[in-house]
């Protein structure tokens, strides 16, 4: 664990909404900043598909801690990337989810398929144990 | 006492406008004095409401996206209005998870949060004349919403 937290940790910046993307071993967690909805989309599932290509992304976290708003376009981007880790038996979670956009995970029913967690940490200790 | 108020937006159908409109109509809504949770209703029904026009309606070309607001005593009316392509099939194009444009992964459940998270939905379409929705969501001032319950609840009583 901490051998990991060391060599494999990669963060990068991109683009005007501010969101990070960094790797843990074969983990993205991608910390969404500011507002999910299909402007910003658009970008971050272009940036996250590359990421998810290139280094063997096998799980996907999305931290909710600095997302302020988010509609049905975060949905679409939420299960475009578990698509894309499920045939490979990676996990798709989602951490640090406030009351607003926790209604419409519930309303969505994406609750059904993908876990979430209090805590980014929580959500990678839980995921790489397994 | 009838509180009455109205306004009308204009903009581009650009993706940078959706959170332009969603923050116009928050803006809008704090006369009325909303609790948080209302005005995330409001912001995400809107934010619904804009894409669609941007990504259907104005599929292949630019056009003009319209925003009109009405205040009426606690209850706020959206109206956003494109002269887009229009809605072939509304019934359809209402079902939870029924999209046209899976290629950009919408989920499809554009219409569905503006009906659980607004009070009222009406959809009006004609095809390449364009399309209306509105929208009523009744809004704050928790005193007085308590009271219009309470007597509500004596009449029932």
């Amino acid at each position: 664990m901490q051998e990991m937290k060391g060599h494999g940790k990669n963060t990068s910046k991109e683009g005007e909404e501010g969101t990070t993307y960094e790797i843990q071993g074969r983990c993205l967690i991608i910390q969404l900043n500011g507002e999910l909805d299909h402007h910003n989309a658009i970008r971050i599932r272009e940036k996250a598909d590359k990421l998810i290509d290139r280094n063997n992304i096998k799980h996907i976290i999305f931290d909710f801690s600095g997302a302020g708003f988010m509609d049905s376009a975060g949905i679409g981007v939420i299960m475009g990337r578990y698509k894309k880790v499920i045939f490979i038996g990676g996990k798709t979670a989602v951490a640090n989810v406030g009351t607003s956009i926790d209604r419409i995970f519930r309303l969505s029913g994406l609750y059904k398929i993908i876990e979430k967690y209090d805590t980014v940490d929580a959500a990678i200790n839980t995921i790489q144990k397994a | 006492m009838n509180d009455k108020n109205e306004m009308l937006l204009e903009f581009e159908s650009k993706s940078q406008n959706e959170s332009f409109a969603r923050t116009v109509v928050a803006a809008f809504a704090a006369q009325l004095d909303p609790t948080i949770e209302e005005l995330a209703d409001l912001k995400t029904a809107v934010s619904e409401a804009v894409t669609n026009s941007i990504i259907h309606g104005y599929a292949n070309c630019f056009g003009i996206i319209k925003m009109h607001c009405i205040i009426s005593d606690n209850e706020i009316t959206v109206e956003i209005i494109d002269e887009g392509v229009g809605i072939e099939n509304i019934e359809k194009a209402m079902e939870p998870l029924y999209t046209t444009r899976p290629e950009l992964e919408r989920s499809g459940m554009g219409f569905s949060f503006m009906e659980a998270f607004m009070d009222e939905l009406e959809v009006n379409s004609a095809l390449g004349k364009g399309t209306v929705i509105k929208m009523k969501k009744r809004v704050g001032k928790p005193e007085k919403m308590n009271k219009l319950t309470q007597e509500a609840k004596q009449k029932v009583l």
